[in-house]
């Protein structure tokens, strides 16, 4: 049995059987078969020592056991790493920061406390996944929407509170919720905003409560367990409609998401927008790039004349923008006829009208829709990845400008050149509104299990990092690979921030359990490395 | 996993007259799968609905299902797509994917798959063959 790091192998036994004591024989997992699946699927240190393996795992079926379970790894120092479905894949996975840790399994948490689809929300545990809340809604008819990110399979929880995005007006996951339940170090609860009033009637309805607003601090961080988080909905649109505008030169892309900007930002285009590029993708732009990718701008690729040239003879627009509209049919119609109005303005725009759907829709036909810009879950995504043993996503966020978009095809092209690496080998997506007034660009970068090739990736992951923050840009999220080489960019006068949550984090977990180096945030007693 | 069966779940509902609402302290638990539509077992062996639940989502017939083109690819027509339709699948094999994973396919915790679970799976993927 592996054992956690500074923890004697009699105090881990003791744990171990406090542990089966309080959660029951069966939710402590200490034998290798069974702790094997608490590994990274997707881990860029597959066949390394430096994958980060767990010493054991432990699955709490209700909130008085995750108490339980933290006051023993406090009792013994033992550090925890909480995952609610583990389905972070791309990004960790259900496996550890630190190597030894025990997993804290919350999967077998998976009540739906409620759904009100009259002031549109949700109550749910950390094991409650995107298809769970989908399904109790279909069944019982409620007149409600959630918002999916690709993947259908994760927590709702855990995506927000790693700030995952999704595809419909509610798409930026953190934002949509409202009042958290959180088990904390010493094992005590706390309910945050309006949950803190013993028989609080809007803990799902006002974020806020009293007092300072924490809810913040506790995503992407290791200040303490959720063990509830309710969500708002949308309730459900009457009409759903899709039109995309293309805009044939190059420099058309700055009054492209000029335009789209004003659309956003006043909420007549709402959901995730993302740019496309029928002529960066064409076949003829790719071979003019000496078979490499035409997304960024390699150096010794075609000049954008060139690649305009290209755009002219094989009738391909330079850049596409394809919006969505939710609402009663009439409101769509008009937003699209508005949007036009404005990027008429661009010489040359054309507009290709999408499908326009009168909701809801007969369950029949779901298979057909266009599955996440309707909260539909689904593992779809998992077929867009090429051929793999998984993947690890780069993920900065850039300026909402087309400046911006261009400036990141120069420095990720020249970043990739600089690192001898032909940029056609990772899976670049334009870059899209996940998140409200900001574009994220994401870079997959495919795991093998060959050791070579993932040790280059992470080099080359680490390369783009750094080229990013050279130009202001940085991750919004990250894999556990990479959590302090984010954290070391995010470097504001010496680090001031990163050193507050330390501060924070000496004060409310002094032993330093919960998940350890998760986003940069380590307890005094392994803050060492750090400067 | 210990979950209270859909037609309990479907009973509180109906005590209740509405879903909204329902005691948050005690909550509603529905039998977690990776579908969109609750699996009918009326009639069909567990491992159908197992395999229902878990599985179909990427090995399912349909648009989007990631293990079934996989396979497709892989397969070129030469065994069936759709793994519900082979005939030469070991229990063993079943059984080591879903815990080894393969290519992108992840492996499964026990929290997710249980090993009852999984059993039945791996029967019912193994139902037609040939002896």
């Amino acid at each position: 049995m592996r054992v956690p790091p500074g923890v004697t192998p009699q105090d881990f036994s003791d744990a171990i059987t406090q542990w089966r004591q309080a959660l029951g024989n069966d939710w402590v997992f200490t034998s290798d078969d069974d702790v094997n699946l608490y590994r990274d699927s997707y881990s860029p240190f597959w066949h390394e020592d430096l994958e980060p393996i767990p010493s054991a795992a432990i699955a709490p079926d209700r909130v008085e056991q995750v108490q339980a379970a933290v006051k023993i790894a406090n009792a013994y120092r033992i550090p925890l790493w909480t995952i609610s479905t583990g389905k972070n894949l791309g990004y960790g996975g259900s496996a550890p920061l630190l190597g030894g840790s025990v997993v804290l399994d919350l999967k077998r948490m998976d009540r739906i406390l409620e759904v009100n689809d009259k002031n549109h929300y949700a109550l749910v545990e950390p094991g409650v996944s995107y298809f769970d809340l989908y399904r109790y809604i279909q069944d019982r008819g409620l007149k409600v929407w959630i918002d999916v990110p690709d993947p259908g399979w994760g927590s709702l929880i855990g995506n927000a509170l790693d700030r995952g995005g999704g595809y419909t007006p509610l798409r930026d996951h953190f934002d949509a919720h409202c009042g958290m339940e959180v088990v904390l170090a010493n094992g005590e609860i706390i309910r945050t905003g309006m949950g803190a009033l013993p028989g609080s009637q809007t803990w799902q309805q006002y974020r806020y409560g009293f007092g300072p607003y924490l809810d913040g601090i506790f995503s992407q961080s290791n200040f303490g367990v959720v063990t509830k988080m309710g969500f708002w909905l949308l309730p459900e649109p009457e009409g759903f409609k899709s039109g995309t505008v293309q805009v044939p030169r190059h420099d058309d892309l700055v009054p492209l998401v000029e335009t789209l900007n004003y659309l956003m930002n006043s909420n007549l285009v709402q959901g995730t927008t993302t740019i496309g590029s029928p002529l960066l993708m064409s076949r003829a732009a790719r071979s003019a790039s000496g078979g490499g990718s035409a997304l960024v701008m390699t150096p010794g690729g075609p000049s954008i004349e060139e690649l305009e040239k290209i755009g002219r003879d094989q009738n391909l627009a330079y850049w596409t923008c394809e919006m969505n509209f939710y609402g009663p049919p009439k409101v769509v119609e008009a937003q699209w006829e508005y949007a036009k109005e404005k990027y008429a303005a661009i010489p040359g725009a054309l507009f290709v009208e999408g499908e326009t759907y009168k909701l809801p829709v007969d369950p029949s036909y779901v298979d057909k829709l266009p599955k996440r810009q309707f909260g539909i879950p689904s593992l779809t995504i998992f077929g867009m990845m090429g051929r793999s043993e998984g993947h690890m996503w780069f993920s900065p966020i850039i300026p909402m400008t087309g400046e911006a978009v261009f400036e990141a095809q120069r420095v990720f092209g020249q970043a990739y050149h600089d690192m001898g690496v032909p940029a056609i080998n990772q899976i670049f997506v334009f870059p899209s509104s996940f998140f409200p007034r900001s574009f994220v660009i994401l870079c997959g970068f495919p795991i093998y299990h060959d050791i070579e090739k993932n040790q280059r990736s992470r080099e080359v992951f680490k390369g783009l990092v750094k080229a990013a923050a050279e130009h202001g840009w940085g991750e919004y999220r990250t894999h556990t690979a990479f959590m302090d080489t984010v954290s070391d960019v995010y470097s504001y006068n010496d680090h001031s921030l990163r050193r507050f949550h330390g501060t924070i984090k000496d004060a409310v977990d002094p032993n330093g359990i919960l998940s350890p180096g998760r986003c940069g945030v380590w307890p005094k007693r392994m803050r060492k490395a750090q400067g | 996993m210990n979950h209270v069966g859909m037609f309990g779940v479907i009973a509180l509902a109906a005590i209740l007259g509405t879903s909204s609402g329902a005691a948050q302290d005690q909550g509603q638990r529905i039998p977690s799968s990776w579908t969109t539509t609750t699996v009918s077992g009326q009639g069909q062996p567990r491992g159908y609905v197992e395999y229902q639940k878990y599985c179909s989502a990427c090995h399912g017939a349909g648009v989007g299902r990631p293990g079934t083109m996989a396979l497709e690819a892989k397969y070129k027509g030469s065994e069936p797509a759709l793994l519900d339709q082979r005939t030469d699948l070991t229990p063993e094999l079943v059984k080591t994917y879903v815990r080894n994973g393969i290519s992108i396919m992840p492996f499964f915790r026990k929290t997710e798959i249980s090993d009852a679970e999984l059993d039945a799976i791996a029967l019912y993927l193994t139902r037609n063959n040939k002896p």
